[in-house]
């Protein structure tokens, strides 16, 4: 899985050396004229269609190359529950907040730092004084602790089995005892199963970073219910490739999953990673922002590694702060916006009450305005001055 | 004994204050004079001969502060940063640059061996665009105050053509150019910050571009109009900003061919890997111009002459449709806009 490595540093997104793969890095490094074979063949099969991706990767993907641009009409793309950052709640941020404030050193990925809790951002807390760092991985927080052994350090774990496995590995080598995990990790899986039963889409494009981790087999519930699935990788001609094997599906009348990306993904997954993941954490209900809880869909960390856990750790403030926090957010995300219903593609965001009035790119309310990968994110940037994104 | 690092007295206006000014700063500006009264005479003031100049040149004044963390970086510091920025701001407006100040804020225990190097590097960038230093300051002040050295320049410019050159001037049909690859700079220093080891050479582009603009402010149109549009230099934000800025402030949309940009491959895998936009990356030593259409190949060629201008390209068109917006079409014909960044890059992970 690693064979084709050239670049040194381990991404922070699979924590595995995968991600530069050489193929991933320049675009320009694709073969010519691919993404317009793939393109002819979609427009020679287009047929009205709603296609779901998952995954925050496939949006910025989807985004940086004008994918829906060049789609025909017929054809939708919608973006899923797959922005990590954007469904993590907002009491998880606020939690962080109020330890970066109080007594320890909060250490994040730089895409969490601008996500908004109940009060702001980590963003803005570390504006405000409060002591929070922006990383690349687990090991660059890991090196802080070690750095200054007086001084706690929390590293704010989210993502979904992307991320988890270089948690679990670091936490398996061994940290210095300043150092803590919060973890609000999610698992896909059961996010997955609740999409299948509720969702108003026709067939789905699968993260290709996650069936790195867990494999192919996850996503057969979606085939069992009759979606077509496909396994897609992060290029633009990947995501092509996806859509016409989708279309492929349709016109045979099946639905499966097939791996669109094979040079990366094996069926069976990364047992490796499966293995350090089941060792350190197990599964738990989880919040997911603007969706709710989803049972099974969260991470904590086991009973052994409990002195690295920042919940137990810090149990006394993670308890009462916690407490606050959910007095302060008692039902504000519904009054705020619909993210339930444009996550699960029952809705446009136009239809959003808050949609472009209290909630714009600059001052984001719930989790689809977020990030880049949101959808009312790229909705808000498309839509306006007539652009020619159609999502 | 020279001292090994600044102190408080380095900026208290005594003996301790004249010798580093004696020793450090003007020994290290080559050109310090503008006029009749330079820096070397160390005067409440310096002056300026305005000499060979048409009476409808207009004068322009420009400041800029600097401040960046490390002051060292590949493969340069905040000196060349300091005076090129302010070069560059002329450039941009079309003025021959005519003097620069120096004004220098430093924290005691400061290494002086730094400070002499960073002094050095200002007069060596100054001297390469041949505008003299001649006045500054220096002040000291405690090191919990400050954690590194801020330097001001501010700079006088003479209009050379027959108007100031704009950021607002671009109208539909006019070529968009760039003078060099995108990016270097921001990543550069990205990587250097936090001890990525990218395996590449890429360095800091900062550079003084007033040598490299100079003739191009000279073209014309057969009809006598200047072949120069508009002119901004792509800084903070990018190319991503600077195109925005002069789409919105000249009521035309821009369209860029992705394909024509000129990226360094070491910038597009770094981008790619830390999920960066290499157009919202910070340069310093490049420029964004606007041309009337039809001279793309005229000013091609007197760009490339210049090694700051070796890799110049065209780069998009002025267009009527999406007025305020920049869009970027690529290899396939995918669009997307090009968003005005909203703050420094934060590299994304999922």
């Amino acid at each position: 899985m690693t064979e084709k490595t050239t670049l040194l540093k381990p991404s922070p997104e699979t924590g595995t050396l995968i991600e530069m793969a050489p193929e991933k890095i320049p675009s320009k490094q694709g073969i010519p004229e691919l993404e317009k074979k793939l393109l002819e063949r979609i427009g020679a099969s287009a047929r009205k269609l709603r296609i779901m991706h998952v995954c925050g990767t496939h949006e910025r993907t989807i985004a940086k190359y004008g994918l829906r641009s060049v789609l025909p009409e017929e054809i939708e793309v919608i973006s899923g529950p797959g922005c990590p950052v954007c469904v993590t709640p907002e009491a998880d941020i606020d939690i962080a907040i109020a330890l970066a404030k109080s007594r320890a050193s909060v250490v994040t990925f730089g895409d969490m730092m601008r996500v908004p809790g109940s009060t702001g951002s980590l963003l803005d807390a570390k504006a405000e004084g409060a002591d929070v760092k922006m990383v690349y991985s687990i090991d660059d927080a890991v090196a802080l602790a070690e750095k200054k052994p007086e001084q706690e350090v929390v590293f704010f774990g989210i993502g979904f089995e992307t991320t988890v496995p270089a948690n679990a590995a670091t936490l398996l080598r061994g940290v210095p005892e300043n150092f803590s995990l919060l973890v609000s990790q999610k698992r896909t899986p059961p996010a997955i199963g609740l999409l299948a039963k509720d969702t108003e889409v026709d067939a789905f494009i699968a993260p290709g970073h996650v069936a790195t981790i867990i494999g192919t087999k996850p996503f057969e519930p979606l085939a069992y219910q009759g979606f077509p699935v496909v396994v897609s990788g992060f290029e633009a001609y990947d995501v092509l490739l996806g859509i016409s094997l989708l279309l492929t599906q349709l016109g045979e009348g099946a639905a499966r999953v097939d791996n669109g990306y094979p040079r990366v993904v094996k069926p069976e997954g990364n047992l490796i990673a499966l293995k350090m993941m089941e060792e350190v954490f197990e599964t738990a209900d989880s919040e997911w922002r603007g969706i709710g809880n989803i049972e099974r869909s969260g991470l904590v960390l086991k009973k052994e590694f409990e002195e690295q856990d920042a919940a137990k750790r810090h149990e006394d403030f993670y308890a009462k702060a916690l407490e606050e926090i959910r007095k302060k957010a008692k039902g504000r995300d519904k009054k705020r916006c619909i993210c339930a219903a444009i996550l699960t593609g029952k809705a446009n965001p136009s239809r959003c009450p808050s949609f472009g009035k209290g909630c714009t790119p600059k001052t984001p309310a719930g989790p689809c305005m977020v990030s880049q990968e949101g959808m009312c994110y790229n909705w808000f940037k498309y839509a306006r001055a007539g652009g020619s994104g159609h999502a | 004994m020279k001292s090994t690092t600044i102190t408080l007295e380095h900026g208290a206006g005594g003996e301790v204050m004249q010798a580093l000014i004696g020793e450090i700063i003007l020994k290290n500006f080559n050109n310090k004079s503008a006029g009749s009264v330079g820096l070397e005479s160390l005067d409440d003031g310096s002056t300026i001969k305005l000499e060979n100049f048409d009476s409808n040149s207009e004068l322009v004044l420009t400041t800029d502060s600097h401040v960046i963390t490390p002051a060292f970086f590949p493969d340069t510091n905040i000196g060349r940063l300091a005076v090129a920025g302010t070069v560059n701001d002329l450039t941009m407006m079309g003025a021959k640059p005519l003097a620069l100040t120096c004004a220098v804020i430093v924290p005691e225990g400061f290494p002086m061996d730094d400070f002499e190097t960073i002094i050095k590097t200002m007069g060596d960038t100054a001297a390469e665009a041949d505008v003299p230093i001649i006045t500054g300051d220096t002040k000291t002040v405690e090191k919990t105050a400050l954690d590194s050295i801020i330097l001001n320049t501010t700079g006088l410019g003479i209009t050379v053509a027959e108007k100031p050159v704009r950021d607002s001037g671009l109208s539909p049909g006019d070529k968009i150019l760039v003078t060099g690859s995108i990016g270097d700079h921001g990543i550069s220093l990205m990587a250097h910050r936090e001890g990525f080891d990218f395996d590449t050479d890429l360095v800091s582009d900062s550079a003084p571009l007033w040598k490299l603009i100079k003739p191009l402010l000279e073209l014309k149109t057969p009809e006598g109009a200047a072949v120069i549009t508009a002119m901004k230099d792509p800084t903070r934000g990018g190319l991503a900003n600077a195109l925005n800025e002069m789409a919105q402030k000249s009521g035309a949309g821009i369209l860029l061919e992705e394909e024509d940009i000129p990226f360094k491959p070491a910038v597009s895998a770094a981008c790619e890997m830390l999920g960066l936009d290499p157009l919202e990356v910070a340069n310093e030593g490049k420029a964004v111009i606007g041309i009337k259409a039809g001279f793309e190949e005229k000013v091609l060629e007197i760009l490339k002459k210049h090694p700051y201008g070796k890799d110049a390209a065209v780069i998009g068109t002025v267009t009527s449709e999406n007025k305020g917006e920049v869009v970027l079409r690529n290899r396939f014909g995918g669009m997307r806009y090009v968003d005005v960044p909203a703050g420094d890059p934060i590299p994304r992970v999922c």
